[in-house]
């Protein structure tokens, strides 16, 4: 918003009331049924459709990492007769409108917001303004997600002209590549995706890989992602992590979500032809440099799987599931090869590059000085660093399993309760608010859809 | 990413591997605070002396906002082995980064297994470079100047299992200045005045 926080131009004012949320993903979503289920007043605003990024900004192919029986949100849960299977993106739109639907979720699709700023100095709440007019409401809650904006090195620039470039929110299926090899720069679980279904395409790929996270999709007869859960892995705080900042920035894991569940890691790729080099350094002359490092960080990404799988084991071995599952199994060390290349000349075979080096979040219409000095939001586990601010669905916000569709219900319970008190101490403390903007935001939001009392599923 | 279990009280020992684990993380504490006492300029001085013969010498540094000095000057002369018809007044050049690198990567394993709590006993390295030398004698174009690979090898003895060795050397890679710049390109700009 380019206007003076009080004065924003108005295009017919959109309404007042207790809370804003931004983005109608499951974040979004899952915390609006919380707060309807608290008679918290809020809008859910909503830039697209719901799921919006998950009808127009993932690749065809792309499905869910965990298997179905553990997709669930709050007061909704998974219903269709393939547990074991995974979400395809189509599957994941339609699961995330039926829960809309199912909560009554108050959402204003369509909107795209363009600028969030403070009323009066802060404590006073927020102007929210849209391309359809302005709110005005006393907490926020940004829910657009940890996978807005890709990240693209600034290697890039010294990419040839004549590669065309492609990002994991562009790419769509290997059809809009050129004929040709292909360079696939990332090791998380987009990465090794995109790399498969490129060069199963008849391009052949070279993937760059740097620090990675290596895991079978299913150990001991079980998908990984249930001995993460049961073992009490995925339910890990972000307090107890020895380096928070470092926890929150580990790739996803290399894993697809196949009818077979199948094991996606680099051994699997190699067998299939592609060439795995090490982290992309640099580009002279039209030349792609590769880290010498990939040794040693498949070494780490095996030593840490090993240590995932050993803790497993002694876990079951404790809570006496050893009897049920398979038994305890160990996987061959990632085999780089004899010599990995160091270098690949662009631009003549090599025609195309696929960035899957991940995401930020974008909060460019966050006019609040909430930002430390690399850009990043300042925030204590969800609670933004300006009274009423919120943020949700960022990698191991609260717990492990934060950025996964599972893990909202927790996150979101605690942070709508943080919000509860906060609005109820706003309301109480009369010093710090304005009468009449309180009589005000009570009597539109009083008039807006509330929902009614959900029938809760049970999960 | 493991499961999270309680240690026992009984394994409390602190093991002793001469490192300050306390400086080194407040060091990481200050620095994460004051980026530009974070920003270090490394210096070596060098002199040729005759033939292939030259001396280095290192003293100061610039760290943590201002110049700092070592403990004393160290010199370094490097030299070529006889069969190169030189005086092999020292180690060559090459083998000075065999040096660096086997130094940095012990640094970081003490380091780490100080942090670790593991108990060193003895750490062995022993490392080895394959060069063919008609890179820079200019025979083939196709034969790069440099290392056509470098194994670096490792004796540890320490109170750990194998795993927690081998992680200690992966992370001590993984945190390597050395490592790093050998690993990875370094833009090198060389220039030269008339004195």
């Amino acid at each position: 918003m380019s206007q003076r926080a009080n004065k924003p131009v108005t295009r017919g004012p959109a309404g007042a009331t207790e809370v804003v949320v931004i983005g109608a993903g499951h974040s979004g979503l899952a915390m609006s049924h919380v707060l309807g289920e608290q008679g918290i007043g809020h809008v859910v605003l909503e830039r697209g459709e719901v799921a919006n990024a998950w009808r127009t900004e993932r690749w065809d192919s792309l499905r869910l990492l965990t298997p179905n029986w553990m997709t669930r949100l709050p007061g909704y849960s998974y219903r269709g007769d393939d547990p074991d299977g995974y979400m395809s993106a189509r599957e994941v739109v339609d699961f995330i409108s039926a829960y809309a639907t199912h909560t009554s979720a108050p959402v204003q699709t369509r909107t795209a917001v363009t600028g969030v700023e403070p009323i009066g100095n802060g404590g006073d709440g927020y102007w929210v303004a849209t391309d359809r007019g302005n709110w005005r409401c006393r907490a926020v809650v940004l829910a657009t997600g940890a996978f807005s904006k890709p990240i693209v090195p600034r290697v890039a620039e010294a990419m040839p002209a004549s590669v065309e470039q492609f990002t994991a929110q562009t790419y769509r299926n290997s059809q809009q590549l050129p004929k040709g090899a292909v360079l696939v720069v990332g090791g998380s679980a987009t990465g090794l995706q995109l790399a498969q279904e490129i060069h199963l395409s008849g391009r052949p790929v070279t993937l760059a890989v740097g620090e990675h996270v290596r895991m079978p999709r299913v150990y001991r007869g079980r998908d990984i992602q249930w001995w993460m859960l049961a073992s009490g892995v995925l339910d890990q705080r972000i307090e107890e992590a020895d380096e928070p900042d470092r926890a929150r920035r580990v790739p996803s894991p290399q894993l697809i979500g196949t009818p077979e569940r199948v094991t996606l890691d680099l051994n699997a790729l190699r067998a299939l032809g592609v060439e795995v080099v090490g982290r992309l350094m640099g580009i002279r002359d039209g030349k792609a440099q590769f880290s010498g490092s990939l040794r040693n960080v498949c070494a780490l990404a095996d030593l840490k799987m090993n240590r995932l799988l050993a803790s497993i084991d002694e876990w079951a071995e404790r809570h006496g599931v050893t009897g049920e599952a398979g038994s305890a199994e160990r996987y061959a060390p990632t085999d780089v090869g004899q010599s990995p290349r160091l270098g690949l000349v662009l631009g003549e075979e090599v025609r195309a590059v696929v960035w899957a080096t991940g995401f930020h979040p974008d909060y460019s219409w966050l006019h609040v000085p909430v930002f430390d000095r690399k850009g990043g939001l300042k925030h204590d586990r969800g609670v933004v660093d300006a009274p009423g601010l919120y943020v949700l669905g960022l990698p191991y916000l609260r717990r492990r399993k934060s950025s996964f569709m599972h893990g909202a219900e927790d996150d979101v319970r605690e942070l709508a309760a943080h919000l509860a008190g906060y609005l109820h101490r706003a309301t109480t403390d009369l010093r710090s608010l304005d009468e009449v903007d309180i009589r005000t935001v009570g009597v539109i939001a009083a008039s807006l859809p509330r929902r009614p009392d959900s029938t809760q599923t049970a999960i | 990413m493991t499961i999270q279990t309680k240690t026992s009280a009984n394994t409390t020992k602190t093991a002793e591997n001469g490192v300050n684990v306390a400086a080194l993380l407040g060091a990481r504490e200050a620095l994460g605070k004051t980026p530009e006492a974070a920003r270090f300029k490394w210096r070596a001085s060098s002199e040729w002396i005759r033939g292939t013969h030259s001396r280095a010498t290192v003293d100061g540094f610039f760290g943590l906002g201002g110049e700092q000095q070592h403990r004393q000057t160290y010199n370094f002369d490097s030299d070529h082995p006889e069969i190169f018809a030189s005086e092999d007044k020292g180690a060559t050049p090459l083998e000075f980064v065999l040096v660096g690198l086997a130094g940095c990567l012990s640094a970081g394993i003490a380091s780490i297994a100080q942090l670790r709590n593991i108990q060193l006993k003895s750490v062995k390295a022993t490392l080895e470079a394959g060069m063919d030398l008609q890179g820079i004698l200019g025979i083939d174009e196709t034969v790069r100047n440099g290392f056509d690979g470098i194994k670096v090898r490792y004796e540890i003895d320490a109170d750990a299992s194998a795993d927690d060795i081998a992680a200690l050397v992966a992370q001590s890679q993984k945190r390597s200045a050395v490592f790093d710049i050998i690993a990875n390109p370094t833009d090198v700009t060389v220039t030269a005045s008339k004195k």
